[in-house]
């Protein structure tokens, strides 16, 4: 690792390079001295919730956001997620979603709301519209922006502040965090999906294991993962505190992309982007600030029984006590498993289950209604357990009643909703009573987090599906042929 | 727009031992419905506060209901403000009067908002937290953000703290990132030219 400066001037540059770091190069417009970096970014979402102070403060200055094109809209957090061509009943939400509207009419942003055929949780419709693409910045003032590191982006949240930035200038003032690569390696037990892996990863490195890092994930088991599930991997990345989580991009995110609304056209325009696309992977003797490495096998179905994201167990363990615990989560175990009702040392298999939510940026995707629906065919729901599948997008809950699945839903006695953050997180209409124990594919298991009092246990679509089915947490091989 | 500015604080302080305190426990989602900065102090740690959500029952056992603890500096346990991206966090405890946090270790996000909104997140050693933690409730601490140090008093002990100087010009100065970024059109233009 060295650079050559040639008497002429010329400086040729042989250090290697992670993933991360040539994007990052690619993106800076200057860096102040002993300070932060003017980052550009390519693409900025935003939603109702975290832009409108935003816009105040543009109108405030008297300006107009600066590059409208980039920077796509959509209603999600705040939506219901049944009757949606009616008028939100909740006056505050109603209002913020007005204020969305009025917002991006006023700047000249696209806003893909409600009743658009694009609407959906910003963080399934940017990829599927092939919007999100390889080598791009891209920010939205959501932390699970870190989802589209998925296609080799560079993709974290940030703040209203931030997000007033972005529309004023297309640039953040930003420190260049360490870099980190977790590679798992090897073939996936049955019945183990993505979700089982990403909530490995953090009950080995705790929920903040990866804080100040920006996090690479490599190895064999995540190059055999689909688009969608590279997605959920990405996505959990902030909760392990990661400034952003990303994969480097190949055949299956070139395939993934092509074709789609926003991607670029077939010929010289695509063969261009591919080229440049086709650069970006981690050179192989580039260092990074911390490593780890993870046998896919050590693997298997996992869920949480704590109130973050890190507390989580194979779905054969038992909760730890605090002997048996990491150090990183021993003082809080106490008041998670009181918050939780559970017990340590105790099985968390069979444990009694009065929700099942199948929805959020983490697994709503239309990989994740295939799942399930293939499971649950021909299986009918436990009686006295709720069942809600939230479609991420209007696209996948089109594709989902193209095939079919809707009807299977239907006949296991599954709700089939439509597009929105939903129950994730405790600020629509869609909430976990308190007490009751919802097992959900989202991505925080934190105190009141789908409502206030609700106790969430994390774990994949299929885990959930099988608890759907039998109306307690259930291992999910014992049902699978 | 200029932000309030910050140099030495000096006050007592509210001790949160507890660690992974999250933006959803600062401010739940059921409160983020506001189109405005205002009000937010009202909800903060809403659900710790609070039985059932209701103002009139206040928890005894939580710190900020206990009439003991006082001051302009919230001193909380490792990985504090993780999750969420929400600003309404740092939005919440600076309305409700806080002009600094002190903890160990402070999750990326958290930290941006609160440099972004004047309020000063100091990091610790964990050792000097714990010292912070064993202190009475009518124990004072000085922050002075132009020396980097913040001190018990009681004890005269003292750490110096970790502050990019960017980020501390501003501070000292009141001047936000945003006006920087709109005085570099002249850099960002340029570089739309190439990119």
């Amino acid at each position: 690792m060295y650079s050559l400066s040639l008497l002429i001037g010329l400086e040729i540059d042989f250090m290697s390079k992670t993933l991360f770091e040539k994007i990052w190069a690619k993106h800076i417009v200057k860096t102040i001295e002993d300070g932060p970096s003017v980052l550009y970014i390519d693409t900025h979402f935003i939603h109702e919730v975290t832009s409108p102070q935003a816009f105040n403060g543009l109108n405030k200055r008297g300006i107009k956001v600066f590059r409208p094109k980039q920077t796509v809209a959509t209603a999600d957090h705040n939506v219901p997620t049944l009757n949606q061509h009616l008028p939100i009943k909740e006056e505050l939400s109603r209002m913020q979603v007005e204020a969305l509207i009025k917002n991006c009419a006023e700047h000249a942003v696209d806003l893909y709301g409600l009743g658009h055929p694009f609407q959906g949780i910003v963080h399934v419709i940017g990829p599927e519209l092939g919007i999100t693409q390889p080598g791009m910045t891209i920010v939205c003032g959501d932390s699970h922006t870190s989802t589209h590191g998925a296609f080799g982006a560079i993709a974290f949240g940030i703040g209203t502040s931030e997000v007033e930035m972005v529309l004023a200038t297309q640039c953040l003032l930003q420190t260049k965090p360490k870099l980190m690569r977790i590679n798992v390696e090897g073939a996936l037990n049955k019945g183990v999906v993505s979700k089982d892996i990403v909530l490995y990863i953090l009950s080995k490195i705790s929920a903040s294991g990866a804080t100040g890092y920006a996090v690479e994930f490599a190895g064999s088991a995540i190059r055999s993962l689909s688009m969608e599930a590279r997605m959920t991997i990405c996505n959990m990345s902030i909760e392990m505190g990661g400034r952003c989580g990303l994969i480097a991009p190949d055949e299956t995110t070139f395939n993934y992309i092509q074709g789609r609304e926003f991607a670029p056209p077939d010929g010289d325009e695509w063969n261009k982007k591919m080229a440049a696309w086709k650069q970006l992977h981690t050179d192989s003797d580039a260092i990074f600030d911390k490593e780890y490495h993870f046998d896919a096998a050590d693997i298997q179905p996992m869920i949480t029984y704590g109130t973050n994201p890190g507390m989580g167990i194979g779905i054969t363990e038992n909760i730890p006590t605090t002997e048996t615990i990491n150090d990183t989560d021993r003082s809080g175990l106490s008041k998670s498993l009181a918050y939780m009702g559970l017990h340590q040392g105790e099985a968390i298999k069979g444990k009694k289950v009065d929700y099942v939510f199948i929805g959020s940026c983490t697994n709503s995707r239309i990989e994740d209604l295939r799942m399930v629906a293939s499971f649950v065919q021909g299986k009918q729901k436990a009686s006295d357990v709720e069942v809600w599948i939230v479609p991420g997008s209007k696209q996948v809950e089109k594709q989902a009643k193209e095939e079919g699945i809707d009807k299977i839903f239907e006949a296991a006695g599954f709700q089939l909703r439509q597009p929105g953050c939903s129950a994730c997180l405790g600020m629509n209409e869609d909430k976990i009573p308190a007490g009751k124990y919802c097992i959900s594919t989202s991505n925080r298991n934190f105190e009141g987090r789908q409502g206030a009092g609700a106790r969430t246990l994390l774990a994949s679509p299929l885990t959930a599906a099988a608890a759907a089915i039998t109306g307690v947490v259930t291992d999910v091989r014992e049902l699978l042929n | 727009m200029g932000k309030a500015k910050v140099d030495i604080i000096h006050s007592r302080f509210v001790p949160l031992n507890m660690e992974n305190v999250d933006t959803d426990q600062i401010i739940p989602a059921r409160f983020l419905k506001a189109t405005t900065r205002d009000g937010f102090g009202k909800n903060l740690f809403r659900d710790w506060r609070y039985e059932s959500d209701d103002e009139s029952k206040p928890k005894a056992d939580f710190i900020l209901n206990n009439n003991n603890f006082t001051g302009s500096i919230l001193v909380a346990a490792k990985n504090f403000g993780c999750g969420s991206s929400r600003e309404h966090a740092a939005w919440a405890i600076d309305d409700y009067g806080f002009r600094a946090v002190v903890s160990s270790f402070f999750a990326d996000i958290f930290k941006n908002n609160a440099l972004n909104n004047g309020l000063l997140p100091v990091t610790v050693s964990e050792e000097f937290l714990q010292k912070i933690f064993q202190q009475d409730s009518e124990a004072t601490l000085t922050i002075n953000l132009n020396e980097q140090k913040i001190t018990i008093d009681a004890t005269g002990e003292t750490e110096t703290f970790e502050i990019n100087s960017y980020k501390k010009t501003c501070l000292l100065n009141g001047y936000d990132d945003i006006d920087y970024l709109l005085s570099s059109k002249e850099d960002i233009l340029a570089f739309e030219t190439t990119h």
